[in-house]
């Protein structure tokens, strides 16, 4: 197979949505129809390859994503399907693979580009921040980076050294980057969609250890979704999610503390308490709106991540809901974080990871009447 | 237009190039391969420094390394951006002292780099600068004015990279080269001859990105000249500070690229050899670096004090190879350049300083709400609340103002 390459405009000009759609149904073919267990890596996977057939100047590049898959294999396939020139091996070189990125955007393409794993990417620190976040502004808007930039992040897989690392919070702290992470494996799907559309550059942080999560989804149904909010406009960007309902308390949290929270929240209600969950989904921008509702609704929160708590997002939101909701509040914000260590080495990353029952004893602290 | 399934390999026809370029000069010269990709014994100087053009056969350089000498034309255009370049750096500098720009990276005594840099390139191809390159960016086709405003201080990029094809100035070293991968890559992907000319000073050697770019360019064999002006000194760091290898050209060979050496003052050598590397790269050769030996008259910046760190007799010493003296003489005594040509290309420099004292003069407001407008392309429900509050407060400061006392 030999795919053609135009540049962005032309792809968004002469692939229409309706040919991306018929590609989309197409590869779709091959599936089973309806609602079926399927793992984030296989959405996020999908997404890419979707993405790809619906705008030949979408690329996926880094280090082994080539023949191997990567080494989550979230880019399985795609070398096979198409060609080495959509989807193709770089030189080890982290700071190379996010410049060249930055080229690439800047003349047409839209690159999908994967840091192996969070601490990996640091050389590329530079490029980033210097570059990433701030080509748009530095040029007055003249130049856009539609990219993504995708990063295995946080722990919970049992990684030696420098392969679990929580590094949200730099590029949270980043003016000019957007910060992305999914929860569930429909949102892997509908999330890194979006990203790959948006023409501003995207940190794509992926929970690796919920990488092999499943859920039940339709992927045709999807990709409507992402049709039907493409022609219209929308987006999930900047929408957070109420993952559970609930009345006594919220429980804040994103990307993989999402399901230890809603492990917390199940556990509480078996005690009579019922906690809200919300996943954030989006770091940046920052749903105050959502979030605020459920705590002035609830009137005690938790907020959880799996990073330092110190300068964390963590303490962000901490922050932000205390300005906004003060005199809803019954009790202080708690926040469940990990500490501010080093990531551990595997065999102590349980007592490092905040986990359903430090929740829980936060949850008791919030100054309850009863 | 389509593209070979492998496009990390060149293709048939770029192969062949490659080839026959590699097997004349084996051929012509009795050399071997790995001599061909080394750069030349001694610089390329095709006119010395009182003006002479040198013969052929004395031009210091190996079999192998032959250059034509450019035509008139491209000689007299070359000769007019020199002086035009040399006057736009004194005028920079003056306004400076003069308090209406907040700093200025002079490239004076480095014009022929800058010159040639814009001149070797077609109108579809790109260039990198670094900060010290904007007499390049201006001999590029970019408003003066419009190319200033990073040092004036009303924004970061004054121009449109994506109108110019030129990379927007900034300080950070070196990362510029990876861009200039990136947009030689998607150029190769679309089939487009795009050329990226990325350029860089002697100090970005050292870094990180220098090595990452070059590598990248060469495994994905792509047109990109790389252009390293060695000005001798890294703010104040001498280049026996910042490299041991015979020359920065070698380290091209590194990455199995050619590398090249040539005379930074003199434009006549510089445009030979960057018009041979941006048609071998066009021509489908895979990367090249050329190095051109140049010295900055002046200090970094004017927050920089030069007497610290190089000696008087150093300065006066490339005071003698002066780049727009050198070229006046030669294009004088070949009758070339005669007085009226000589007052009509002054009359241009001195209309260029004049845009740009006027231009810098003006005092231009600046909107504080541009402060949001472009950090993503459309703002955060965070910046809409934040720009909400600064308009308040100046509403407010306007207010109190207007208030009487």
């Amino acid at each position: 197979m030999s795919p053609t390459i135009t540049t962005s405009s032309e792809a968004n000009g002469n692939v229409s949505a309706a040919t991306a759609r018929a590609a989309a149904s197409a590869a779709a073919t091959a599936e089973a129809a309806g609602p079926q267990a399927i793992t984030m890596a296989k959405a996020l996977n999908t997404a890419m390859a979707d993405a790809m057939h619906a705008d030949s100047s979408v690329l996926v590049f880094g280090e082994d994503v080539g023949m191997l898959g990567g080494v989550f294999r979230i880019t399985d396939g795609l070398t096979k399907t198409f060609g080495e020139q959509r989807c193709f091996d770089t030189p080890l070189a982290e700071s190379g693979i996010v410049g060249m990125a930055v080229g690439m955007a800047m003349n047409g393409m839209r690159p999908v580009i994967e840091m192996q794993f969070d601490a990996f990417a640091y050389p590329a620190f530079e490029q980033i921040v210097s570059h990433v976040a701030k080509m748009h502004n530095r040029t007055k808007g003249a130049v856009k980076l539609p990219m993504v930039i995708r990063v295995p992040y946080a722990g919970g897989i049992g990684g030696v050294e420098h392969h679990c690392d929580s590094s949200e919070s730099y590029y949270a702290h980043t003016a000019g980057l957007k910060v992305f992470t999914p929860a569930t494996v429909a949102d892997a799907y509908r999330m890194l969609r979006e990203a790959i559309d948006s023409d501003d550059p995207i940190m794509f942080m992926e929970p690796k250890k919920l990488y092999w999560s499943k859920d039940m989804v339709d992927l045709e149904e999807l990709r409507a979704q992402h049709s039907a909010n493409t022609d219209a406009g929308t987006s999930s960007e900047g929408r957070a999610a109420v993952a559970r309902p609930g009345t006594d308390a919220t429980l804040i949290a994103y990307g993989p503390s999402v399901p230890t929270a809603l492990a917390a929240a199940a556990a509480a209600a078996e005690e009579g308490r019922s906690l809200e969950v919300i996943d954030v989904r989006t770091i940046v921008p920052f749903d105050d709106e959502t979030v605020c509702a459920s705590v002035r609704k609830t009137g005690r929160a938790v907020v959880i991540a799996e990073a330092h708590g110190f300068a964390s997002v963590c303490s962000e939101i901490v922050a932000r809901v205390q300005e906004r909701c003060f005199h809803y509040l019954a009790a202080p914000i708690r926040r469940v974080t990990g500490f501010d260590v080093p990531y551990p080495a595997p065999k102590l990353e349980h007592y490092y990871l905040p986990g359903v029952d430090r929740i829980l004893d936060a949850v008791d602290d919030l100054q309850w009447e009863d | 237009m389509t593209i070979s399934a492998d496009h990390t390999a060149p293709d048939q026809a770029q192969q062949a190039v490659n080839e026959d370029a590699v097997a004349e000069a084996v051929r012509k010269f009795g050399i071997t391969v790995e001599d061909y990709m080394l750069p030349a014994r001694h610089q390329i100087q095709m006119v010395d420094p009182e003006g002479r053009l040198k013969a052929d056969d004395d031009q210091g350089t190996e079999p192998g390394h032959e250059y034509p000498v450019p035509g008139d034309e491209e000689l007299m255009a070359a000769y007019e951006q020199l002086v035009v370049g040399r006057r736009v750096n004194d005028q920079n500098s003056a306004l400076v002292r003069q308090g209406r720009m907040a700093v200025y990276p002079s490239s004076h005594g480095q014009e022929a780099c800058q010159v040639a840099a814009a001149l070797c390139l077609s109108e579809g191809d790109w260039m990198f600068p670094t900060y010290r390159d904007s007499v390049a960016v201006m001999a590029r086709g970019v408003d003066p004015v419009e190319a200033m405003t990073l040092f004036r201080g009303d924004w970061h990029s004054g121009f449109d990279p994506l109108r110019h094809k030129v990379g927007a100035q900034c300080t950070p070293l070196t990362t510029q080269l990876l861009h200039a991968v990136g947009v030689a890559h998607a150029a190769k992907l679309r089939g487009e001859d795009t050329v990226v000319l990325a350029m860089c000073g002697d100090g970005a050697t050292s870094e990180g990105d220098f090595h990452e770019a070059l590598n990248f360019a060469a495994v994905f064999h792509l047109p990109v000249v790389f252009f390293v002006q060695n000005n001798k000194y890294a703010i104040s760091v001498p280049l026996a500070h910042q490299s041991v290898a015979p020359s920065l050209a070698h380290k091209a060979v590194g990455y199995g690229m050619a590398g090249e050496r040539v005379d930074g003052n003199d434009v006549v050598a510089l445009l030979a050899v960057l018009d041979r590397a941006v048609k071998l790269a066009r021509e489908g050769s895979g990367p090249l670096l050329v190095e051109a030996h140049t010295y900055r008259m002046q200090a970094h910046t004017n927050a920089d004090d030069a007497t610290r760190y190089r000696q008087d007799s150093e300065v006066a010493e490339w005071q003698a190879k002066d780049p727009v003296s050198r070229m006046r003489t030669y294009l004088a005594d070949r009758g070339l350049l005669d007085d009226q040509a000589e007052a009509r290309i002054l009359a241009k420099a001195e209309a260029v300083a004049t845009q740009l004292r006027d231009g810098l003069s003006e005092d231009v407001p600046v909107d504080p709400q541009e402060l949001f407008r472009h950090v993503f392309s459309a703002p955060t429900p965070q910046l809409k609340e934040q720009s909400a509050m600064l308009a308040d407060e100046l509403s407010r400061e306007a207010s109190s103002e207007e208030a009487p006392k």
